[in-house]
């Protein structure tokens, strides 16, 4: 059978960075495709190629056997092929019907829009997904499953012959995820594509035909659903060997020669709103505990929740020093916990202010003597720690946006090392920093942990925490499933522990 | 990998390139009208202008630490007027109660913004479009829709009337004492750069332990407190509580800002620039008022608007410009 869509050879580069080089994509008519792969793989911006958002750098793309160069996303709306984002780009304030036919609204003779017929149109197009309600209500008053839902039918309704869904069910409640896998099997039935791009790997056997498996900007597989496993698929994800990790994975782990110190930081049961059911972790002076798990288990969350940043529904947090845990972050801080967030962005830097005012903004509080900053002191400590990081700069007045994001990133570290914290949170730590720097980081941690500051470790790379955990705490779904102890850990192990923990529960929940 | 012994003029024009333009344009504009204009250096133009622009200028420092925030305070305008009819009946009481009463009166409404725009989560723009309505009302209400006057027998009317010299106004004198202190807190204290930190990023804030609630509460409220003092300045100055007074001034105070380079989404600001903007601003008309007086042509203080907006737009584009091409070569 002819492919509705064929992607050949697509390369992209950002700033001299490849993102993409001689990517390639097949989507047959009429199946459900999933598209998957680790943070930075790729996916993304070959859908963004593909509909128009980016431009690629060179490659052929087809589409019903034509070429293809959607200039924007609308042009690739109009011939056929419709995205549905992760954020429902929809207006909530707005009524069904118009969050349904918007652009494209029936007018009547006087090119006024026909309500009447809008609204009827509106309601038969839902009916075909098993929707019915009154469409004339703004649409933010129904549930993210019925907006969902009506992301789609307005996909849909647009005569699509391929719909892409990026992380669609991430807002879903269980019951929601099945009246959406309906849909998808009713657009297969009509001969509509689906690309379908999720990290919760078990979706994907539930309604996918095959899957494209993405890294480091390629497609390094192409597989029959029916025919893989899971750890098939995680190993294809990860490049490694699928027996080498199921073998490693059975092999019974944890050294058990560590020797803890006094007890730091005591997390059970954590449960809040944000994606986190039931994880439990410690962490003892001098350790590094590292947090291990696919994209979206929980490892952020759980840090969040430690730090008081999400509120508790379920679960303790205790430290030596505050048993009871924290009210929010500026407790924690006073208890001697820093977090260094994994958004550099968002969380971490203030862009406008100095190296100086950034790396001093959580030490304030100490460095106010009579109401005012003691200059010559915050100058001294800026000092000390821009020489024992290596920080590359050309004065400490410098805007911190200046900076390369290794450095920005070392300053973000220097600013909970100078509040001498008993136990650090580290998530991701060396992400986005160049190869040398990220070396330099590690080391630093190493040096404090050597002290006695006791790190709990989130890394997507499993060769960094392999490396760098004396204890990883595997995470799935929320929960924290099973735990492995170093020496001894190897990163088959952990990508065992984390397969098998996805291939049901209990199976690998060894202690 | 330190070098600070250098000091580095280009790096430091890029730093703070979003501020030079207002200070060039500043001393542009003053050696434009010394030169052109005979009494333009006069003790009485320099006098009245100061005294006047005083209330400008004290209003722009309270925006610019609430823009900092990434906020606005749209009520300062409202807030003028209604310190100046509460400080004329306070008036026969002399300005040693009359001052600490405005300034007062001011801070209850920057309090009430504050509330709103922290506990109550309403966005700053509708919050104090509110207030805005609300001590404007106010003061209509409590002078009858009259305006007020205050009592001439006690010392009142010297704070807004008296200076130093015949060419300094008490008025600016305070309002140059209360600059000052301001730009210590923003530059030396933990107060002052928590206010900074929260416009650059305000989950960034919170995360850092950083008191983000009480630095807002500070900033509304010394907004409110600032308008407050505008409105002694005004009762004192001119004799009368003015209930309809104030209307746009909160436009002037915000221009006054992003003239000195603070960025309106906050994270960014300087109070010798707010303060160089309010300056500027106040010299275009004392510059138009001093042509009209030359005779040759004669502007209408509508066009005198006009001439204003369009030069405000010819600052702030060249500002745009010097700060596009300081981050350029920066990064």
């Amino acid at each position: 059978m002819q492919p509705l869509l064929k992607m050949q050879g697509i390369n992209k580069s950002f700033a001299g960075v490849a993102a993409l080089t001689s990517a390639e994509l097949e989507i047959a008519p009429g199946e459900v495709h999933a598209v998957i792969g680790q943070n930075g793989a790729g996916k993304s911006t070959l859908i963004k190629i593909l509909t128009g958002v980016y431009r690629k750098d060179s490659g052929d793309i087809a589409f019903e056997d034509k070429p293809w160069n959607a200039l924007s996303p609308r042009e690739s709306q109009d011939n056929g092929i419709a995205t549905i984002y992760q954020e429902l780009s929809l207006v909530p304030l707005r009524s069904v019907t118009e969050n349904v036919i918007m652009g494209y609204e029936p007018r009547t003779r006087f090119g006024l829009i026909d309500w009447k017929a809008a609204h009827k149109r509106t309601r038969e197009i839902l009916a075909d997904f098993g929707v019915d309600i009154d469409v004339t209500q703004p649409l933010g008053n129904y549930s993210t499953a019925i907006q969902q839902l009506t992301a789609i039918a307005r996909a849909v309704s647009l005569n699509s012959r391929l719909v892409i869904m990026d992380e669609p069910t991430s807002s879903l409640d269980d019951r929601e995820v099945e009246t959406l896998f309906g849909v998808v099997r009713g657009l297969k039935a009509r001969g509509v594509s689906v690309i379908y791009i999720s990290h919760f790997l078990d979706e994907l056997f539930q309604i996918c035909d095959r899957a494209t498996i993405m890294r480091d900007g390629q497609r390094v597989a192409v597989r029959e659903i029916a025919s893989t496993t899971k750890l098939g698929l995680i190993a294809d994800m990860l490049g490694r060997d699928p027996e080498e990790i199921s073998a490693a994975g059975m092999t019974d782990l944890g050294g058990g020669t560590h020797e803890a110190g006094e007890l730091l930081l005591e997390a059970t049961n954590l449960h809040t709103d944000r994606n986190l059911r039931d994880v439990s972790v410690s962490v003892h002076k001098g350790e590094i505990v590292g947090l291990g798990g696919l994209l979206g288990s929980g490892r952020t969350e759980a840090a969040r929740a430690i730090f008081a940043m999400d509120k508790l529904r379920n679960g303790t947090v205790a430290t030596h020093r505050n048993p009871a845990g924290f009210r929010d972050p500026a407790e924690a801080i006073r208890g001697g916990i820093g977090f260094l967030t994994e958004d550099r962005k968002a969380e971490g830097i203030v862009p406008e202010m100095s190296v100086r005012e950034n790396m001093t903004l959580a030490l304030m509080p100490r460095l106010v003597r009579n109401g005012a900053i003691d200059r010559a002191k915050e100058e001294e400590i800026v000092k000390k720690f821009v020489d024992a990081l290596g920080i590359k700069l050309a004065s400490i007045e410098q805007p911190i946006r200046e900076l390369s994001g290794g450095n920005q990133q070392k300053v973000l570290l220097a600013r909970w090392l100078a509040l001498e914290p008993d136990l650090l949170i580290l998530d991701e730590p060396t992400r986005g920093v160049d190869v040398g720097a990220k070396f330099e980081i590690q080391s630093i941690i190493r040096e404090y942990v050597e002290k006695g500051v006791g790190v709990l470790l989130i890394s997507s790379e499993f060769e960094e925490l392999v490396e760098g955990a004396d204890r990883i705490v595997v995470l799935q779904d929320g929960k924290s499933v099973s735990e492995l102890q170093n020496p001894g850990i190897t990163e088959e192990s952990l990508i065992g522990a984390i397969a098998r923990s996805h291939d049901g529960p209990g199976k690998g929940a060894a202690a | 990998m330190l070098d600070q012994n250098t000091f580095d003029l280009r790096r430091y024009i890029q730093g703070n390139g979003q501020s030079m333009g207002v200070w060039i344009a500043l001393i542009v504009m003053i050696a434009f009208g010394a030169m052109r204009y005979d009494n333009f250096t006069g003790a009485y133009n320099i006098s009245s202008f100061l005294n006047y622009n005083s209330m400008f200028i004290v209003i722009a420092l309270g925006m610019c630490f609430v823009i900092m925030t990434g906020g606005i305070d749209l009520s300062v305008g409202s807030v003028v007027a209604f310190a100046s009819v509460c400080v004329a009946y306070l008036s026969p009481y002399g300005i040693q109660v009359a001052l600490p009463g405005g300034i007062l009166a001011g801070m209850a409404i920057g309090g009430l913004n504050a509330f709103f725009v922290i506990a109550m989560r309403i966005p700053p723009f509708i919050a104090t479009l509110a207030t805005m309505l609300g001590a404007k009302g106010g003061a209509l209400v409590i002078s009858g829709r009259q305006t007020i006057s205050v009592d001439w027998g006690s010392n009142f009317t010297k704070f807004g009337m008296g200076s130093v010299g015949g060419i300094l106004p008490w008025s600016i004198i305070v309002v140059a004492l209360l600059a000052v202190a301001l730009w210590i807190v923003l530059e030396k204290t933990s107060i002052g750069r928590t206010v900074e930190a929260i416009g650059g990023g305000e989950d960034a804030t919170k995360m850092m332990g950083l008191p983000v609630n009480r630095a807002k509460a500070f900033v509304y409220i010394l907004s409110g407190g600032c308008a407050g003092l505008a409105g002694v300045i005004l009762a004192s100055g001119f004799g009368a509580g003015q209930p309809l007074e104030g209307v746009g001034w909160e436009l002037s105070a915000i221009a006054s800002v992003v003239v000195g380079g603070t960025l309106l989404t906050g994270g960014l600001g300087s109070v010798p620039a707010t303060v160089a903007g309010a300056l500027l601003l106040g010299l275009v008309f004392n510059i138009l008022n001093f042509e009209n007086g030359r005779g040759v042509i004669s502007f209408s203080a509508y066009w005198q608007m006009v001439i204003r907006g369009l030069f405000l737009f010819v600052v702030i584009l060249l500002q745009s410009r010097v700060s596009r091409v300081g981050a350029k070569q920066g990064a």
